[in-house]
């Protein structure tokens, strides 16, 4: 079934009586070539990318709850290519590529929005790394302003400039950044998939791996044992469990993230703006609610919530910087488990066990990454080699030394 | 969340700094063969245990003790806390 205006308005006409399921609901099959687990964002492109671009072959994607019920559906939906170190901005600006040609290819809205991302800065010393990071970001090929107070101040007049401790005093755009609607990249990723044959297996635990000769065989779930020739792991703030089954530990430690939203309110943010210095960000959503969020809660956590400190936390990062929140109703809380890694950034590799990839360690940051993700895991399951932009994301670079570290924080999770 | 601290009763977690899993204590031997393999898995590689965890938690605005604290990370319930000093003396006996 193909999406398009024509068709918006045939239906209107028609009592909507011929809209179909976006994907089939199928039982596990005894085996396939690839099984990919996790039916987060990134599951789902790797899906998607592995049955379109790189292979004609018998793919599942198992999810042990329903499709996009992890983070995907739980971001706060920002999207921009604006990182500093070679090994990373390369691979975020050919995901923003990716972005800006995706309803296309996926015939689904995703409500991909360039609205424009801006962190604000408030003294020449952040200017000038924000000056060095604009300077890395164009020479990867994306786009970047530096602004001055008054151009800020045009495009956001009601923020708190002469806040005593964080006067603000310029910011780095990206025009191109912005956000789009999750849910609806994690359906039209799974639509694709499933119109391209992948099975899309819901409420599918994987529990054990089975193993033999150091070459992975198949997984057990809680639908039965499935036999695959290669596996995927692609389950977010859960990495480290499934790779222990696999008896591999991780340079990760799961953390929870929260996420706010107000009522709807009339159109008044113009795009994303972040406030690094007093841990806070904050967008519209296209409903009008004003999005926002800030530090991760900072102990190790598997509760997909947090608790009321870091909640104080953010909202006092808010009202610093634009007093009027004070006006909005919090509508809804919530949170999601991130997959905290030692260096900040993620991990798209090979493991010890031959067969056997994982995709992890998003961080806070892996929902801007999907397109990409998928795309570079995809190929490193089809070729056995990693992907131009995503060679850095090596598993074993903890132990070489070659971290990827843009904080320059250590192996400190809940400091990156 | 509320820390019980063993001197100073219950505290509020945010007094605190969040070190990780309390197996930082074990800090290997650099001197020992094999040395830079154990300081790879000590410095960068994690149980992330889902359930019960145990960890350190420095009492930065307060006596600046470091507590051990078993917390279950499902549900973040505090199931108690020792002076990390007081763990690592009762597991050496002599605290060399
Ligand atoms: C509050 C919040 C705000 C965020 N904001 C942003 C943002 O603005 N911009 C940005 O770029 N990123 C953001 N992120 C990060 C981003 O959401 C994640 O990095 C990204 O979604 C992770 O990839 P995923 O979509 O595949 O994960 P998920 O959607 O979590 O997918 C993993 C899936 O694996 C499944 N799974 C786990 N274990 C098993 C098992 N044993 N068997 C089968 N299935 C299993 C889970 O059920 C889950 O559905 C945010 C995260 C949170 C929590």
């Amino acid at each position: 079934m193909r999406f398009s205006g024509l068709r918006v308005l045939a239906e209107a006409l028609t009592g909507h009586k011929g809209w179909a399921p976006l994907w089939r609901n199928p039982d596990p099959k005894p085996a396939y070539d690839y099984v990919i687990i996790g039916g987060g964002g990134h599951g789902l492109a790797t899906a998607y990318y592995l049955a379109r671009t790189f292979r004609q072959a018998r793919i599942s994607v198992l999810e042990k709850g329903w499709l996009g019920s992890g983070n995907v559906g739980r971001n706060t939906t920002i999207i921009r290519s604006n990182y500093l170190l070679p090994g990373n901005q390369p691979f975020y600006e050919f995901s923003m590529k990716l972005w800006e040609g995706l309803e296309q290819e996926l015939n689904f809205n995703a409500m991909v929005s360039q609205r424009g991302v801006l962190n604000l800065c408030h003294s020449d010393a952040q200017r000038d790394a924000f000056r060095r990071r604009g300077n890395a970001m164009r020479m990867s090929g994306a786009d970047a302003e530096l602004l001055d107070v008054s151009a800020v101040r045009k495009m956001a007049p009601f923020l708190n400039f002469d806040n005593a401790r964080f006067p603000i005093k310029g910011g780095l755009l990206q025009r191109r950044g912005g956000t789009a609607r999750h849910d609806g990249v994690a359906w039209g990723y799974a639509r694709g998939a499933d119109m391209a044959g992948v099975d899309l297996i819901q409420n599918c635990e994987v529990t054990g791996f089975f193993i033999e000769k150091g070459r992975v065989r198949g997984v057990e779930t809680s639908r039965g044992y499935i036999s695959a020739g290669k596996v995927g792991v692609a389950v977010a703030g859960n990495t480290s469990r499934v790779m222990g089954m696999a008896g591999l530990r991780m340079p990760i430690e799961s953390h929870a993230l929260q996420a706010f939203v107000t009522e709807g309110l009339k159109p008044v943010i113009p795009g994303v703006i972040t406030f690094g210095a007093g841990h806070f960000y904050i967008s519209q959503s296209d409903k009008g609610g004003l999005v926002f969020g800030g530090d991760i809660e900072g102990y190790a956590s598997y509760a997909q919530r947090g608790n009321l400190p870091v909640m104080e936390d953010v909202v006092e990062g808010g009202m610093a910087l634009m007093p009027m929140l004070g006006r909005a109703r919090l509508l809804r809380a919530w949170g999601g488990v991130v997959d905290m890694s030692m260096d900040g950034s993620p991990i798209i590799d090979r493991t010890p066990i031959e067969g056997l990839y994982l995709n992890g360690g998003w961080c806070y940051g892996g929902f801007k990454a999907t397109p990409a993700s998928g795309y570079a895991f995809a190929h490193l399951l089809a070729n056995d080699s990693p992907h131009p932009t995503a060679r850095a994301f090596r598993l074993d670079r903890f132990e070489r030394g070659y971290m990827i570290d843009e904080k320059g924080a250590g192996a400190a999770p809940h400091l990156h | 969340m509320l820390i019980p601290h063993p001197l100073l009763g219950p505290r509020d977690a945010q007094e605190f700094t969040y070190l990780g899993d309390a197996k930082l204590l074990d800090r290997p031997d650099g001197m020992a063969p094999g040395a830079a393999e154990a300081f790879f898995e000590y410095l960068y590689l994690r149980d992330n245990r889902a359930g019960v965890h145990e960890e350190l938690w420095f009492h930065e605005q307060g006596d600046r003790a470091i507590l051990l604290v078993t917390r279950d990370t499902t549900t973040h319930e505090i199931l108690g806390a020792v002076l990390a000093r007081d763990a690592v003396l009762s597991r050496t006996g002599d605290g060399t």
